[in-house]
């Protein structure tokens, strides 16, 4: 009995998972070519809407889905157009973006507010859904949760063993030396934005098609959005990595829940609220790992020098500026 | 065979190459030799499709040619390697090999690797494919870069003072690798200061100065003769302030620390009040990196600074201010000046302390250094919409009156000849009270008509110390070029 | 040239108008019954005007301290927990002084207690950036979420009504704590008089004193800053705290003049929305209150939509991104006709 509360605890944390790596690896990829897209939590919102009105108009879920990823790449291309072609700050059209996202994903949802639309149902695999302890964990879940999983082994494939992957890396690191030898970086950085956009746009409909089912104001995935972008940097820009601040998260959201139950002294929102300032710290400790990365002067014992490593972020070195080449 | 004939590129009314002809034979090292602001650099960038030329022909092989851009320039056949190389530091070795060669979907890291291992093993380079690029040093990435330039098939290989800042190990096997690229039909174009080096390996030589060619030259080369067309001939000396040389004003002892392509290695200088050291040798050689130091912007690896008397070891920028260390930067709008801000305002950023600014002071301080330093632009302009040549006099305007220990780069950069003599003489009137002037300059002449004391740089490390009524430009030339 | 400008902007005014209109078809509503209900929902009688003016205050008061923060070169995002912690703190000397049996306690204390929040909070912020190296929005907005949090903590736990702890907030506090209100509008004089001083507090700090003149140098240029003798991290703490103390007074009027208690959206999304007023009016100060003015009617008539006409309040929000997101055209598309032109 012990062993079933327990993988399915893990199983649910693997489903609430799933919108968040998907908004997660799809802004990592955004950000390995240099462009940071800040109106994450308000594209989710917007896909989320969109994609539920979609699909209670059309009762297709595949439709939602699909608009909903093409929401969050429109705003996307928003924030790169802005800022690789007119050269303004990233920072303040994402900022800008993802209030009017929002604002539009609560204006045009309000007539579908409460309302009981299309739900994705759960796909148990055949025979491997029947594995004692790692079948609810990872076999009886609904096909966007198994597009999460399969998509961090795809971002990792696509970034690390692709051409196209390797010249995305390329723009992120030094736009001038991409440029030098003959890519076009307006258009890879256009590309990847667009791509995580999509991404972003399918975690928002996954939200409202299958996490948190419907919508309304609020929704439930408010937040979220912000969550993906600190995870990102948790996760040093490596989608693996990644992955698993995705999932840590969804470990302490539904840990929060439980623990209330333990420990019902210690209220609701210290739970909630736990992982950001979690985050934070991280922030600091991978920041001071790199000044000791950096500083290479002292010798230090060799499990010390790989801990600090793998700490230690990779942030894209043109990250946030726009390149313009002559 | 490469034939340039005529070829000009202006920026604005500077003339960074005025009308240079040459030929380069198929198969052979061909040095160009010159010294700062010669035109070097941008001929070969001109060359190399990274800048358009203003005017004159390219020929390759008899074909005119006209490209744009290095990507195209790679695609005829023609490479560069930068002083500052476009690499990808977090990228491997073998990443940065591969980048933005293969197109589809499998990236075929196989035949690279093969390919990298094959090249790098036949010019006795040891790269290994899996290390991050930031993680090695300048001569590794410099032997990447060919590698990958000879990957991509280029028959031209430029080589931007290829030995700064690599070990003397490296230089061997560079030099190696040159002659057995030059075996193989390739023809390197080999850009330096250094005579050791083009002597080492080049099979004929062009001086450049000044923008144009001033002497051609076939192996064996003649040392006197390639110094005298690098320098021109001796000009005469001005009569300049001699002040006696008073106390220790800065003093540094083996001082070393990373900085620029070959940081400043075992540095010994000190440097009294009332003397006027101007630091010689091509641009990069270490001379910025002393100025910085002096200035406590860089902290030492390991060494001991002193102003004046106290030990300023690792004491940040603000507490050598303090001591009277003031630092004039070379790039005027990045660090010297601050945009956006107009002239009254940088005077009153100076205007000692209180909650209020002294506006009406202020503006009248910045009247004042207007006239006094003749800057063409009045209190309430930004100081972005002047040009280059009166930011320098407003940088200068805006040094403090009585400065102990002036650190200097490039003081008149974008100044004519005659300002340039009245900013010296503003200068040269405050050694007259006790100060003292340690600056960095692109034009020897300056430093020899100025300076009482001259610093020779070369690699990193302080050549030659002397003063200026002991040696003259044929000396000091040497010196700059490796020879002492 | 100058004609030129004002054409621009016209035509991104009507550019913005086009589209809300768009966007009130596209729900299935009439636009000219819209328009009309957001300025009568707004303008329409001295009552409404006065819930304006209320909203205004905190609006104008967040912003002020924003461009500060904007004038150092800081994306200070936790300006929204920077309202809650000094709601927070304002609550706290409330409940003090009301259980100690003060209740004529000045509420300068009061509202000095808020600034000091505020500050506190947005200091925080300002030295995970210097000194951990965490970026100032992600610092910011991982602060803003704990102040959430706290104050939730505090409804629902030590700070709950006596019976029934809910989202309605804490208790009351006694009338004698509440800030004085003109008669019936429910509007506070002394709210109106203290965002007239920020403001000018504001304008004299940038333009008199060599504080103002070192935010701008360092936002312009750190580097060259520091050579000019000025600490970048110092000033940028000050900077921090500054707009934190007034985005703290902000909350404390939201919790003296508005709602007389805390409750969880104490801060009511303002310090979000002082940022596009910001980034509309090219952060200049004389721009903030018209631009805030107009911002807040479309706020407050926004409520009259739903009622009216069906429509989800949010077209407010809309519409104001929309005319930050045209000024930013216009910026990038003047740089390149002055770029065209040099």
């Amino acid at each position: 009995m012990e062993d079933l509360h327990l993988a399915i605890l893990l199983g649910s944390i693997v489903a609430g998972a799933a919108p968040i790596l998907l908004a997660t690896l799809g802004e990592t990829i955004a950000e390995k070519g240099g462009v940071i897209n800040l109106s994450l939590d308000g594209s989710i919102l917007l896909s989320a809407m969109v994609a539920f009105a979609v699909s209670y108009q059309s009762q297709s879920l595949c439709l939602g889905f699909l608009a909903g990823a093409a929401a969050g790449g429109l705003v996307a291309l928003i924030v790169g157009f802005f800022s690789i072609y007119l050269g303004q700050s990233q920072v303040a059209v994402g900022f800008v973006l993802t209030l009017t996202a929002r604002d539009l994903a609560y204006f045009f949802g309000n007539p579908y507010s409460r309302l009981y639309g299309p739900q994705a149902g759960p796909l148990p695999i055949p025979m491997l859904h029947e594995i004692p302890f790692l079948g609810p964990i990872l076999f009886q879940h609904t096909m966007p949760v198994y597009g999460s999983i399969l998509l961090i082994g795809l971002c990792w494939w696509y970034l690390y063993r692709t051409p196209m992957g390797l010249r995305l890396r390329a723009v992120g690191e030094n736009p001038q030396a991409s440029y030098a030898r003959g890519t076009n970086t307006r258009r890879v950085q256009l590309l990847s934005t667009l791509i995580g956009g999509l991404l972003v746009g399918l975690a928002g409909a996954t939200f409202s098609l299958c996490t948190k089912p419907g919508w309304g104001r609020p929704q439930g995935a408010e937040g979220t959005g912000w969550i993906c972008l600190a995870i990102v940097i948790f996760g040093g820009w490596h989608p693996v990595k990644a992955a698993f601040g995705a999932y840590l998260f969804a470990f302490l959201q539904v840990m929060g829940i439980h623990f209330q139950g333990w420990w019902p002294s210690i209220p609701a929102q210290v739970f909630q609220v736990a992982p950001f300032p979690l985050m934070i710290f991280t922030l600091v400790l991978m920041y001071a790992a790199q000044l000791e990365r950096e500083s290479m002067v002292k010798k230090r014992p060799p499990w010390l020098q790989r801990l600090l490593n793998m700490l230690g972020g990779n942030a894209p070195a043109a990250l946030g500026k726009a390149f313009i080449p002559e | 065979m490469i034939t340039l004939q005529d070829i000009h590129k202006h920026y604005g009314a500077v003339r960074a190459n005025d009308g240079i002809s040459m030929e380069i034979a198929e198969g052979s090292i061909h040095g160009i030799l010159g010294e700062n602001g010669a035109g070097k650099s941008t001929l070969m960038k001109v060359l190399a499709g990274f800048v358009r030329k203003t005017s004159g022909t390219i020929r390759l092989d008899g074909r005119a040619a006209d490209y744009k851009g290095p990507g195209k320039a790679t695609q005829l056949g023609i490479g560069m390697l930068y002083q500052d190389p476009l690499d990808f530091p977090s990228l491997s070795v073998l990443e940065n090999f591969m980048m933005g060669r293969s197109r589809g979907v499998s990236s075929n890291k196989g035949s690279h690797r093969h390919q990298l291992e094959d090249l790098a093993g036949s010019f006795g380079f040891r790269l290994d494919p899996d290390t991050p690029v930031r993680k090695l040093t300048v001569g590794e990435r410099q032997q990447l870069e060919i590698v990958r330039l000879m990957a991509l098939g280029v028959d031209v290989l430029i080589l931007d003072e290829p030995t700064t800042g690599i070990s003397s190990h490296q230089r061997q096997v560079l030099l190696t690798a040159l002659r057995k690229l030059a075996s193989r039909k390739k023809t390197i174009l080999f850009v330096s200061h250094k005579l050791d080096d083009v002597e080492a390996v080049c099979n004929r030589v062009t001086v450049l100065r000044q923008g144009r060619v001033t002497g051609e030259m076939d192996k064996p080369l003649e040392t006197s003769r390639l110094l005298g067309w690098m320098f021109g001939s001796t000009p005469e000396s001005h009569p300049r302030s001699e002040v006696e040389p008073g106390d220790n004003i800065l003093t540094m002892k083996e001082v070393s620390s990373p900085g620029g392509r070959t940081g400043l290695i075992d540095c010994t200088v000190t440097v009294r009040q009332g003397e006027v050291v101007g630091l010689a040798g091509l641009e990069g050689s270490g001379q910025d990196v002393f100025l910085r130091l002096a200035a406590g912007l860089i902290k030492p690896e390991k060494g001991m600074i002193r102003v004046d008397k106290d030990v300023m070891t690792g004491r940040d920028h603000h507490a050598f201010r303090e001591c009277g260390a003031t630092f004039l930067p070379a790039a005027r709008l990045e660090e010297g000046l601050i945009p956006g801000l107009t002239i009254t305002e940088h005077f009153a950023l100076q205007a000692g302390r209180g909650v209020l600014v002294p506006w009406e002071q202020s503006r009248e301080s910045a009247a004042e250094g207007i006239d006094r330093f003749r800057v063409v632009g009045t209190p309430p302009s930004p100081v972005e919409s002047l040009s280059g040549g009166n930011q320098q006099r407003l940088l200068l305007a805006l040094m403090p009156r009585d400065p102990i220990l002036l650190l200097l780069e490039h003081p008149t950069r974008g100044l004519d000849v005659e300002s340039a003599q009245w900013v010296w003489q503003q200068l040269i009137g405050y050694t007259a009270t006790g100060s003292s002037i340690v600056f960095s300059s692109a034009e020897l002449e300056e430093i020899l008509q100025v300076a009482s004391r001259i610093l020779v740089f070369y690699n990193g490390v302080v050549v030659k110390d002397t003063q200026t009524r002991d040696t003259n430009l044929a000396e000091i030339g040497k010196a700059i070029a490796g020879k002492v | 040239m100058v004609r030129r400008t004002v054409g621009a902007y016209v035509l991104m005014l009507l550019g913005v108008l086009c589209l809300t209109t768009l966007i009130v078809l596209a729900a299935g509503a009439p636009p000219f019954a819209a328009f009309y209900h957001l300025f009568e929902g707004s303008l329409g009688s001295w009552t409404k005007f006065a819930q304006v003016l209320t909203r205004w205050i905190p609006l104008t008061l967040c912003s002020c301290g924003l461009v500060l923060s904007f004038r150092i070169g800081l994306w200070n995002i936790g300006v929204e927990g920077q309202v809650v912690a000094g709601a927070i703190s304002a609550t706290a000397i409330l409940r003090m002084s009301a259980e100690a049996g003060f209740p004529g306690i000045s509420l300068v204390l009061v509202f000095l207690g808020g600034m000091l929040g505020g500050g506190v909070w947005a200091i925080i912020a300002g030295l995970l950036k210097t000194k951990g190296g965490v970026n100032e929005i992600f610092g910011g907005l991982g602060l803003n979420f704990v102040a959430q949090g706290i104050t939730l903590w505090l409804i629902f736990g030590p700070w709950r009504r006596p019976g029934v702890a809910s989202m309605s907030g804490t208790e009351i506090f006694p009338s004698s704590l509440w800030l004085p209100t003109i008669a019936s509008l429910r509007l506070s004089p002394i709210g109106l008089v203290l965002t007239v001083v920020a403001l000018i507090a504001v304008a004299w700090i940038l333009t008199r004193t060599r504080l103002g003149l070192a935010f701008k140098g360092i936002g312009n240029s750190p580097k060259a800053a520091y050579i000019h003798g000025l600490k970048p991290g110092r000033y940028m703490l000050y900077a921090m705290g500054m707009a934190g103390a007034c985005a703290g007074l902000a909350g404390t009027f939201q919790v003296t003049g508005v709602y007389h208690r805390l409750i969880p959206s104490i801060s009511s999304n303002y310090g979000y929305l002082a940022l596009l007023v910001v980034m509309l009016a090219n952060y200049n100060v004389s721009w903030i209150p018209v631009i805030a003015l107009f911002f807040v009617c479309l706020s407050v008539g926004s409520i009259q939509l739903p009622m009216m006409l069906q429509l989800d309040s949010s077209l407010s929000g809309i519409v104001q991104g929309a005319l930050v997101l045209g000024i930013l055209f216009l910026h990038a598309w003047r740089k390149r006709t002055q770029e065209r032109n040099s």
